[in-house]
């Protein structure tokens, strides 16, 4: 499946790490690498990589955001996890 | 990959492993180009053994750094060397790595073109042989293009042709984008550096001020042409030039040379840039805790370059350029765009240029034929 535009991220369906990706933390968030493209991607706060890694376990992306996130937030939340679908650093599972 | 300022911040603070290490797997090279900036040649008796390799593999993979840079001296001169780079791959380290392309025969290619994660990078000075010899030894620039041939007949896929910017390539960018469109090949320009052997060539040879303007216009219109962040002094000009735009040393980048060594960055294999050896407690271990990668992450002083309106976009450039021609790490960049590091070299009543160390230059000259 080609990688998704900004705009049509589908917030309602089942979204993962990339298994192409490495994320390895740092102070300001966490640092993504993907293998494949060989480009990085800057995960700029700690909350946004804990939804990344929540991923996985639940069954889609809105619901990760909403187990996570204070409800105030949770657009942004989707949005950035839009953004990172579009690098290619989340897939669908 | 660009990055906002606050990210740049961050950065400058060091992170928790580098993005981008390089390591010189050997100082042994069968040529003698004459800008190397390891002054390789011969081979240290004290290189790292294939088990202390594999062992410095395994700590990369667990500081989760995604990929490291191989080079030398000549990397595939080592005997294990694919073994050192199928190890890397296997778990999951990316590996780029440079070469002057004369071990890469048809059977080379076809087993580097069987390898996931991998990046290979083909060293010319020019876009003839009479260019690129003039620099990397006679017969070198078609040796070069063989290895390219062998990659291309082996289905590589994508390499990178790897440029040095001197006062001659520089005026053949457009022949080096041909060559690399006709092999389906990336691009790649790097910053000549006064380092090691560079420095005895880096008067003659380093771009003029007019050609490192038409050099960052040129890289402006194709993003696409690689850099590794070589040309940052140049952002000074304008619009940014894609990258962290940063010197990343000991910061986000460091090197380990064949010795275990770990220096602040690939240009500065120099005592006063040596961090600590990974052979004592590990690499992790010099990269957290060495007094000079503690103090390069300190807040630096802007010294001559505070007072520049462009200090923020080069950040007053590179620190290797300025130390081995002779320059305060607070003054301006020798090739500053306005023209300030040459008025600070001006200035210097008294030349004094740091010598490289260590130097395993071969005593004598290598004249190679032509095969």
């Amino acid at each position: 499946m080609s990688a998704p535009t900004l705009a049509s991220f589908d917030a309602t369906a089942a979204w993962q790490l990339s298994e192409q990706v490495s994320l390895r933390d740092e102070s300001f968030g966490a640092l993504a690498y993907h293998h494949g493209n060989r480009r990085l991607v800057f995960l700029k706060s700690r909350e946004l990589v804990e939804v990344v890694r929540a991923l996985s376990g639940h069954e889609s992306a809105r619901a990760t955001v909403a187990a996570l996130v204070p409800e105030l937030q949770r657009s942004n939340y989707e949005a950035a996890l839009a953004s990172l679908a579009v690098s290619d650093v989340l897939n669908v599972r | 990959m660009s990055a906002d300022v606050t990210l740049r911040d961050r950065f400058e603070r060091g992170l928790a492993a580098p993005i981008c290490l390089t390591w010189e797997l050997t100082y042994a090279c069968n040529l003698a180009c004459t800008h190397c900036l390891s002054s390789s040649g011969r081979r240290d008796p004290k290189e790292l053994t294939t088990p202390e390799a594999l062992g410095l593999i395994d700590e990369i993979a667990a500081m989760q750094i995604f990929y490291i840079n191989i080079g030398g001296g000549e990397p595939m001169i080592r005997s294990d060397f694919f073994q050192i780079i199928e190890h890397a791959v296997d778990r999951h380290v990316g590996v780029k790595f440079s070469t002057n392309g004369t071990r890469i025969d048809p059977v080379a290619a076809r087993r580097l073109a069987a390898m996931d994660y991998l990046d290979i990078q083909i060293s010319i000075d020019g876009a003839d042989a009479a260019t690129s010899d003039k620099i990397r030894g006679l017969g070198t620039y078609d040796q070069a293009r063989r290895a390219m041939d062998n990659l291309k007949d082996a289905n590589f896929g994508q390499f990178k042709i790897s440029v040095v910017m001197t006062r001659d390539s520089v005026e053949q960018l457009d022949a080096f984008e041909e060559l690399a469109r006709g092999y389906g090949a990336e691009l790649r320009l790097t910053r000549l550096r006064p380092s090691g052997r560079g420095v005895d060539v880096w008067d003659q040879l380093h771009p003029t001020r007019q050609q490192n303007r038409d050099l960052y216009y040129w890289l402006l219109d194709r993003p696409n042409v690689l850099t590794g962040d070589s040309f940052f002094h140049l952002s000074a000009l304008g619009t940014p030039l894609d990258g962290l735009n940063l010197c990343g040393a000991g910061r986000v980048v460091c090197l380990i040379d064949p010795v275990g060594n770990v220096y602040a960055c690939p240009f500065v294999i120099h005592d006063e840039f040596l961090a600590g050896n990974i052979r004592a407690a590990g690499f992790d271990a010099v990269w957290t805790n060495s007094e000079l990668f503690r103090s390069l992450r300190e807040p630096g002083n802007p010294g001559a370059c505070g007072s520049c309106g462009s200090y923020d976009a080069c950040r007053g450039g590179c620190m290797a350029a300025k130390f081995f021609t002779g320059l305060e790490l607070t003054d301006p960049d020798p090739e500053c765009v306005f023209g300030h590091g040459e008025t600070a070299l001006a200035a210097k009543r008294v030349e004094i240029r740091p010598t490289p160390s260590p130097d395993h230059s071969r005593r004598t000259k290598v004249i190679l034929g032509t095969r």
